[in-house]
C-alpha cells in the first residue's frame, strides 16, 4: 500500500529523518512509535504532503506521491486526521461529515445555485450517507450540535467519521488516543478494528503503548530519525534494542 | 434553499420587494432604492467571497467598473445589443477574475487584501488614462437605456423593477449556493483550510471559482448601473467604493445573504436622508467599520434577534425598578 | 537636455521620493514584525504629519523648527490612541478583522482631517529655500538633500534602536515568538503599543519632509501608504536595509517610468511591482525562500 524508500529530511543542519525505509501492507494496521523527537510527526507530514522530503521517495500504491497536495491524496484514497483535531467549528457535526463527502459528489456551481434535480438528489444522498458514518462511530445523536462545542473525545470520533466519509483506502491517524481517557481509548481501539474490517489500511503514530500493542499488526520503531526495529508487537516487545532505547527508559 | 421555512422567508422577501413601489409614493425614494438594489447585488457578491469563503477583496469596485465600462463601450461605441453586451461583459469579467484568481488567492489575509487593493487601483488608473476608450476622468456619457420588447427602462419605477428582479435572482441563487455542497465546502475552508483539503476539498480551485462568480455578479451590477445612469465616471469605481461595499457586508453580517441586503439598504438610504451626513460620510463609514468589527463582529442580522430577545427582559427590569 | 543628464535627473528625484517610500515602508514593517498586522492606516500617519505641520504654521504661526517636533508628537499620540482604541479592544483578532479595523481607522482619520481642516491642497515651505543645486547638469532641490539626510539619520537611529536598546531587542523577540517573549517577562502588549508609536512618528516625519515637494492634503495618505507598503514588500517586510533599498528602487523606477513612458500610468508602476513581487517572490526581492512547504 505505502512504501517509503530512503527518506531523509533535513531542517537546517538538523537531521530529522535519516535514510528511512519501510512498507505498510494493505489491510493491516501499522503503528509507528518512538520517543519524543524520534521523527514520527515529520514522517507523518512527509507522507501526507505537508513537508517535502530532502531526499527519498514515497510510493502510494506504486506511484510516487512526493509533494502531492492534500486534496489530491484524498481523491486517491489517502486521508489523515490531526493530533489536535481540526474540525469545522462553526458547522454542525452532520455538516462536518458532509464535507467529507465533498470529493465524492459532483454538482457544480451552477447546478447548486439553480437547485437542479440531480443536485437535490445528490444532496439527499450526501446527508443520508453522512448520518450512516455518524452511526458508525456512534455519535449520531449529536448530529445537530456545533462541532466547536463538542468535548474532545467526541471531536476525535467526528474527525474519524469525516475522514471515513471520503471512503479512503488508507487512513492515517496522528496520535488518535492523545487526550482520551482510558474508556474512550478502548472504544477507539474497537473502532479502528472496525475500520480495518471495512477494507481500510490504517497507519497510526501513537504514544499509547497499550493501544499500539493491542491493535497493530506491525510496528515500526523510530529513534533519533532512524528505524530502530520493525516487526509484530511480540517481536518489538522482545527486541532488546527497543527496550533499551524506548520501553526501558519509559518505565 | 432547503426547507419550507426558508422558502417562506424568501417568498416574503420577494413579495415585499415587488410591492414596495406601491407602498411608497414619490419617485425620489424609488430612485434611491434603485441604487440600493445595485449595492445589494455588489454586497451579496462580496459576501459570497468574504463571508463564505473567508477571502477578503478590496478591489471589488473594479469588477463593478469593468462591467459598467464594458457595457457602456460595447453598446455606445460599437452599437451592440445591450443584453448581449451585458452577458459578454459578465462572462469576460468572470473569466478574467478566474485567471487572475489563481495567483491572487494563493495569498492570504493581509497580503491578499493588499494585492486586491493594488489590482483595483491599477484597473481604476486604466479607466482614467485610457481616454480613447473610456473618455477618461470626465466620464463616459450617452449610454442607452435598456429595452425589452415594448418596455423601455427609463423611469425610476421601471429601473426599480429591472434592478430588483436581478437582485431577487441573485439572492435566490446565492442562498441555494450557500446551502449546497459548494457553500458547505466554502465554510469548511473558512473554518479550517488544511482539514478541508485533507478530506478532498480542492480549496484553491473553489476559492478561485467563488472569486470569479463574485466578480461576475459585480460586473452584472456594473452593466445595470451603466444603463440606469446612462453616464459613468472612474470615480464611481475606486477604492472608496470597495470600502463602502466592505462596510455594507460587515454591517449586515459576514456570511448572511439577507444581512448584505440590509447593509446595502441602510448604507444607501442613510446618507440620502441625513443630508448633513454628506460631509461626514467617510468619517461615518470609517467609524462604523471600526465599531462594528470591535463590538458586533457578527453583524446586525445576528445581533438584532438577540437584542429583541433582551428587550422584553430589559423592560421588565425597568418596570420592576419603577415599582 | 541630453539623455544622460535627463536620466541623472530622474535618478536623483527618484531617490528622494524613494527615501520617503522607504521611511513609510519601515513604518509598515515595524508594526508587522511586532504584531503580524499590516496597518492600513499607516499612510494616514504620513498625511497627518504634513497636515498638522501646515496647521501649526498657518493657524498658530509657529516657526517651522517648533512646528515639526510638535506635529510629530501629536501624530505619535494619534498612533498611541489608535492602538489603544482600535487594535487592543479587538476580541476576535483574525487577519480579516484586523484589515477591516485598520481600514476603518484609515478612512476615519482621513475624514476627520477633512472635517478639521479642509479639502484643499496645502504647501509647506522648504526647509532651506528653493534654490536648485546643479550636479553634473542635473538639478537638485535643497529639500531633496534634506529628505535624503533625514532618512539616513532615521534609518541609522532605527537600526541602533533595534540592535542596541533593551526595548528594541524586546520588540525583536516579540516578532520572533510572542509566546516565548511573554514567558521571559516581556510585556508583549506594550511592545505592540510601542510599535504603533514608533511607526506613527516615522510616518509623520516622512509626511513632513515630503510635503514641501509634493504639497499635502487630507487624502494623500492612501497613495503614499500603498507605495510605502510596496517598498516594504520589495524588502520582504524587513525593518532595515532591504526595505530602504525597496523604497529607493520603487522611487527610481517610478521616476523613470513617469519620465520615459507616461506620467499618467506612474502610479500603476508601483502596483504592478507590488503584484509581481507578491505573486513571484512573496519573501521579497532580497530574501531567501522559506523552507519548502507544499
Amino acid at each position: 500500500m505505502l512504501e517509503l524508500i530512503g527518506i531523509t529530511q533535513l531542517f537546517g543542519g538538523v537531521t530529522a529523518l535519516h535514510d528511512l525505509s519501510f512498507t505498510v501492507k494493505a489491510d493491516e494496521i501499522t503503528g509507528v512509535i518512538g520517543p519524543n523527537g524520534a521523527g514520527k510527526t515529520t514522517l507523518f507530514n512527509i507522507v501526507t504532503g505537508i513537508y517535502r522530503q530532502t531526499s527519498g521517495r514515497v510510493l502510494f500504491e506504486g506511484q510516487d506521491i512526493s509533494g502531492m497536495p492534500a486534496e489530491k491524496l484524498a481523491s486517491r484514497g489517502m486521508v489523515r486526521t490531526f493530533q489536535n483535531i481540526e474540525l469545522f467549528g462553526q458547522m454542525t457535526v452532520l455538516e462536518n461529515v458532509m464535507v467529507g463527502l465533498h470529493s465524492r459528489s459532483s454538482s457544480g456551481l451552477f447546478a447548486c445555485s439553480f437547485r437542479m434535480p440531480w443536485s437535490i438528489r445528490e444532496e439527499r444522498r450526501i446527508r443520508e450517507e453522512a448520518m450512516q458514518w455518524l452511526e458508525f462511530v456512534g455519535i449520531v445523536e449529536l448530529s445537530g450540535v456545533m462541532a466547536g462545542n463538542l468535548p474532545f473525545g467526541k471531536g476525535r470520533l467526528l474527525e474519524i467519521a469525516r475522514a471515513m466519509a471520503c471512503r479512503p483506502r488508507f487512513l492515517l491517524l496522528d496520535e488518535p488516543a492523545a487526550g482520551l481517557n482510558s474508556k474512550e481509548t478502548l472504544g477507539l481501539a474497537e473502532l479502528i478494528r472496525r475500520i480495518r474490517e471495512q477494507g481500510v489500511t490504517v497507519m497510526l503514530v501513537e504514544h499509547d503503548m497499550e493501544l499500539v500493542m493491542d491493535i497493530c499488526d506491525r510496528i515500526v520503531v523510530l529513534n533519533l530519525g532512524r528505524k530502530l526495529a520493525e516487526g509484530t508487537p511480540r517481536e518489538i516487545q522482545d527486541n532488546p534494542q527497543v527496550i533499551a532505547a524506548y520501553l526501558g527508559d519509559d518505565d | 434553499m432547503g426547507g419550507a421555512k426558508e422558502l417562506l422567508k424568501y417568498g416574503l422577501f420577494a413579495a415585499t420587494i415587488l410591492l414596495a413601489p406601491y407602498l411608497f409614493s414619490g419617485s425620489y425614494l424609488l430612485n434611491v432604492l434603485v441604487f440600493a438594489g445595485i449595492n445589494t447585488l455588489l454586497a451579496v457578491a462580496l459576501n459570497l467571497l468574504l463571508g463564505y469563503a473567508g477571502q477578503i477583496s478590496l478591489g471589488h469596485a473594479a469588477f463593478f467598473g469593468l462591467g459598467a465600462y464594458a457595457s457602456a463601450i460595447l453598446t455606445t461605441t460599437y452599437d451592440w445589443n445591450p443584453w448581449t453586451a451585458m452577458a459578454v461583459a459578465a462572462l469576460t469579467v468572470g473569466a478574467l477574475a478566474f485567471a487572475i484568481g489563481f495567483p491572487v488567492l494563493k495569498l492570504k489575509g493581509h497580503y491578499l487584501a493588499m494585492a486586491t487593493l493594488g489590482l483595483g487601483i491599477i484597473i481604476q488608473i486604466v479607466f482614467n488614462e485610457w481616454v480613447d476608450m473610456t473618455d477618461g476622468p470626465s466620464g463616459f456619457s450617452g449610454i442607452p437605456n435598456l429595452t425589452l420588447g415594448p418596455l423601455t427602462f427609463d423611469s425610476d419605477r421601471m429601473n426599480y423593477y429591472l434592478v430588483w428582479i436581478f437582485v431577487l435572482g441573485c439572492v435566490f441563487f446565492s442562498l441555494n449556493l450557500a446551502n449546497s455542497r459548494i457553500g458547505r465546502a466554502c465554510r469548511a475552508i473558512h473554518d479550517a483550510e488544511v482539514a478541508a483539503r485533507v478530506v478532498g476539498v480542492n480549496a484553491r480551485l473553489l476559492k478561485v471559482q467563488i472569486f470569479a462568480l463574485s466578480a461576475m455578479i459585480c460586473a452584472l451590477a456594473g452593466s445595470l448601473y451603466a444603463h440606469v445612469m446612462t453616464f459613468i465616471a472612474p470615480s464611481s469605481f475606486g477604492f472608496t467604493v470597495s470600502v463602502e461595499l466592505l462596510t455594507m457586508v460587515v454591517i449586515g453580517g459576514l456570511g448572511s445573504i439577507y444581512g448584505s441586503f440590509l447593509g446595502a439598504l441602510l448604507l444607501t438610504l442613510l446618507p440620502e436622508f441625513l443630508s448633513v451626513m454628506h460631509d461626514y460620510e467617510i468619517v461615518f463609514y470609517g467609524g462604523l467599520l471600526m465599531v462594528m468589527t470591535i463590538f458586533m463582529p457578527d453583524g446586525l442580522v445576528r445581533v438584532m434577534p438577540a437584542l429583541c430577545r433582551r428587550l422584553p427582559s430589559l423592560r421588565r427590569a425597568k418596570e420592576d425598578a419603577d415599582a | 537636455m541630453e539623455l544622460g543628464t535627463q536620466l541623472l535627473q530622474y535618478l536623483l528625484s527618484g531617490l528622494a521620493t524613494g527615501a520617503i517610500y522607504a521611511l513609510i515602508g519601515i513604518g509598515f514593517s515595524i508594526i508587522y514584525n511586532a504584531t503580524g498586522i499590516i496597518n492600513f492606516a499607516q499612510g494616514e500617519f504620513v498625511m497627518l504629519g504634513g497636515m498638522v505641520t501646515v496647521f501649526l504654521l498657518k493657524a498658530h504661526h509657529l516657526p517651522l523648527w517648533a512646528a515639526i517636533p510638535l506635529a510629530v508628537l501629536i501624530v505619535t499620540l494619534v498612533g498611541f490612541l489608535f492602538e489603544r482604541l482600535a487594535i487592543r479592544p479587538l476580541r476576535k483578532a483574525t487577519p480579516i478583522s484586523l484589515v477591516i479595523v485598520t481600514i476603518g481607522g484609515s478612512i476615519l482619520l482621513r475624514g476627520l482631517a477633512m472635517l478639521i481642516w479642509d479639502k484643499d491642497t496645502h504647501s509647506l515651505p522648504s526647509f532651506s529655500g528653493d534654490d536648485p543645486i546643479t550636479v553634473a547638469g542635473a538639478t537638485v532641490l535643497p529639500q531633496h538633500l534634506w529628505i535624503l539626510g533625514i532618512t539616513l539619520v532615521l534609518i541609522t537611529l532605527n537600526k541602533w534602536f533595534f540592535s542596541h536598546t533593551i526595548s528594541g531587542k524586546a520588540m525583536r523577540a516579540c516578532s520572533c515568538n510572542p509566546r516565548a517573549a511573554a514567558l521571559v517577562g516581556i510585556d508583549v502588549r506594550r511592545m505592540v503599543l510601542f510599535s504603533f508609536v514608533i511607526s506613527a512618528a516615522m510616518g509623520a516625519l516622512a509626511g513632513i519632509i515630503v510635503a514641501p515637494l509634493t504639497m499635502t492634503s487630507y487624502d494623500v495618505g492612501g497613495m503614499l501608504g500603498l507605495k510605502g507598503f510596496c517598498a516594504a514588500i520589495i524588502g520582504g517586510m524587513s525593518s532595515g536595509l532591504p526595505t530602504v533599498l525597496g523604497g529607493l528602487i520603487l522611487g527610481v523606477l517610478e521616476s523613470l517610468g513617469a519620465g520615459l513612458i507616461s506620467s499618467g500610468y506612474k502610479d500603476a508602476i508601483a502596483f504592478i511591482i507590488l503584484l509581481l513581487i507578491l505573486f513571484l517572490r512573496p519573501q521579497g526581492l532580497f530574501g531567501k525562500p522559506e523552507s519548502e512547504r507544499v
